[in-house]
């Protein structure tokens, strides 16, 4: 079965936020993974960027679909996780280990519109 | 096939200065190119006697798989039977020699071929009009989302850029939106499979261009609410887009035209028996309501005292929307005829029974199966429907396992994990033109399978096993992709 992780933050579109002080780790959940299948691509954006919340910032593409990717939080992109230009199936190995974007937050309170580890579990299981 | 002969690329049959043509002795002497016409490096041509590429390819033909050789169950893809007379029409010298720049008064049975057909699928559809110009489906698709945008723009309706798209659509409805410059916006399904007029409400808007729907949609269920959402989109000051991928079931039902359908594209080499994927071309005609007639693409066939006309961009500075071009002339004319060909062998009266019999064959495939599959919206379908998967999958055994397997027992495979709504998505679509023999054949054929995967997993995980190619790498050969003969001798080479 699908893992989740407490302390995290979750969108319905199945990323999760980690947040560290202003810094947001945005990456896609093991259910997300694990409904992808093999994942063979990551389309990440350019370190400076702006993501907006609800709005995509890139894209997954799997043997099976290409799936775009939410922004649960708005911010500026700090930093992109290269190691998945050349290995995209980390996601596949560990979906929380392996964050895509590290965002620094623009709006906290944006937060407070995302599931808990706890939430998320039981909307997975719908 | 002669797998050891023949199981071989064409370079790795190649023998330097090997021919396949001789020329006269050479009377006039050697004149060399000058060197900066020349290239660098030779060409790296495979070299080969006539009967070695004969063999080869036809070899390699028969490893096709195509709806000639069996059941064809592929979902949305509407694999009907291409009729042999559709073949014998379309070869007639008087069509094949024909040349599109020719005088219209020489060409007037074919003007008259593309006028009627266009009348004919204006009527079938309900449509005011048609433009028979697009080369494809998706090719359709865009121009009909340009057609919405010329008709807005004409209007000075600029701030319209948006379009709903549901969450069920085939992947070419918001590719083709945004190619067309517009922005997709989603509408959720409800737990019924069907567009939640609920979620579609907030999202229109005076930024609405348009929806594009499918009509059964891709789960094969009809979408009830349609005049409501027709009313909804309509009032908002939006066009309503059909994606004729699934028309087959309403021939003979109903019309996309009655339902308030602004814009309609169809695909010929599903609904009208043309040939399909890679025996296409394909073709993907765009009808329009009587009010977006103006904006149809030119040319066009029109019908005047004296005879067939084409209608077609007039030179003028000023440019117009009612001068679009999306294709150099008429279509592509010979699977128009194919098409012609079928709308005229069933006629008017059989014609109509094309959808009903459609959706019967889908329905007695989904009640048969339903013990040994998983039905996640257990109602009545139209022309096909999706399984999620096994219902007992304690063996592990995916769709795509249970997809592998099929073709040991000579079957092509379904849609295999679209759409996108369940995880283990199977989407079988039989078409009218199988007999009950080869649909039971099949439904035996799941049964032995779902047995399989139940008593020896293993079997059914490792399909397939009579293939002239096993179990491919999907992972790598999405990653790394060996796509010409140069890229397979370099890396063999840096692999050294």
């Amino acid at each position: 079965m699908a893992k989740v992780i407490e302390g995290l933050y979750y969108s319905e579109s199945h990323e999760f936020v980690k947040v560290a002080g202003n810094t947001g780790y945005i990456g896609i959940t093991d259910y997300a993974q694990h409904a992808l299948g093999n994942i063979v691509y990551v389309d990440m954006p350019e370190v400076d960027d702006e993501v907006e919340v609800n709005e995509d910032f890139g894209a997954i593409e799997s043997v099976k679909a290409a799936s775009d990717l939410k922004s649960p939080v708005s911010g500026k992109v700090i930093e992109v996780n290269e190691a998945l230009e050349d290995e995209p199936g980390l996601l596949n190995k560990d979906a929380f280990g392996n964050w895509i974007i590290k965002v620094e937050l623009s709006d906290t309170s944006e937060l407070k519109d995302l599931m808990d580890a706890k939430a998320y579990e039981e909307f997975c299981a719908k | 096939m002669n797998n050891k002969l023949y199981g071989n690329l064409i370079f790795e049959l190649s023998h330097p200065g090997r021919r396949a043509y001789s020329l006269p002795e050479n009377r006039f002497g050697h004149h060399p190119l000058p060197d900066a016409c020349r290239r660098a490096k030779d060409a790296e041509l495979p070299e080969c006697d006539e009967m070695t590429v004969v063999r080869h390819y036809t070899n390699h033909s028969e490893n096709n798989f195509g709806v000639d050789n069996g059941f064809y169950p592929l979902g949305s893809c509407t694999m009907k039977y291409n009729p042999v007379i559709n073949e014998e029409i379309s070869s007639l010298k008087a069509f094949t020699d024909l040349h599109p720049q020719q005088p219209v008064e020489t060409v007037q049975g074919a003007l008259e071929v593309e006028y009627n057909i266009q009348r004919a699928l204006a009527s079938i559809t309900g449509m005011a009009d048609v433009t028979l110009n697009p080369y494809a489906g998706a090719h359709g698709e865009l121009t009909g989302l340009m057609i919405i945008t010329s008709y807005h723009q004409q209007r000075g309706d600029t701030k319209r850029t948006k379009v709903i798209v549901p969450d069920s659509a085939h992947g070419t409805n918001p590719a083709s939106a945004a190619v067309c410059g517009l922005e997709v916006v989603e509408v959720k399904s409800t737990p019924e499979g069907l567009v939640d007029v609920n979620d579609l409400r907030p999202l229109l808007g005076d930024d609405i261009a348009g929806m594009m729907m499918t009509n059964p949609n891709t789960l094969g269920l009809f979408e009830k609410d349609i005049p409501e959402i027709a009313k909804l989109v309509h009032d908002c000051g939006g066009l309503l887009y059909y994606d004729g991928a699934n028309l087959n079931p309403l021939l003979g039902a109903a019309r996309p035209g009655d339902m308030g359908f602004d814009v309609i594209h169809l695909n010929l080499h599903k609904t009208f028996s043309t040939p399909h994927g890679g025996g296409g071309p394909g073709s993907g005609p765009v009808g329009v309501c009587e009010k977006l007639i103006p904006f149809l693409p030119k040319p066009h066939v029109i019908k005047t005292k004296e005879g067939f006309a084409i209608e077609d961009c007039r030179l003028t500075e000023e440019y117009s929307t009612a001068d679009n071009r999306i294709g150099g002339y008429l279509g592509n004319f010979l699977i128009i005829l194919r098409a012609y060909t079928y709308i005229l062998s069933l006629g008017r009266n059989h014609i109509k029974e094309v959808g009903p019999l459609a959706t019967l064959n889908a329905n007695y495939i989904k009640e048969c199966l339903k013990d040994d599959y998983e039905l996640p919206i257990d109602t009545l379908c139209k022309h096909e429907f999706v399984f999620d998967g096994l219902k007992d999958k304690s063996t592990g055994v995916t769709t795509m396992d249970v997809a592998k397997r099929l073709l040991d027992y000579g079957y092509h495979a379904p849609t295999i994990y679209f759409p996108l709504l369940f995880h283990e998505a199977m989407m079988i679509e039989p078409t009218e033109s199988e007999s009950k023999d080869t649909i039971d054949g099949f439904i035996k054929t799941m049964h032995v399978i779902a047995k399989e995967a139940r008593e020896t997993p293993e079997l059914v995980k490792e399909a397939p096993h009579s293939t002239p190619i096993g179990r491919v790498d999907d992972v790598l050969a999405a990653k790394h992709p060996i796509l010409t003969y140069r890229q397979l001798i370099h890396d063999m080479e840096s692999e050294e």
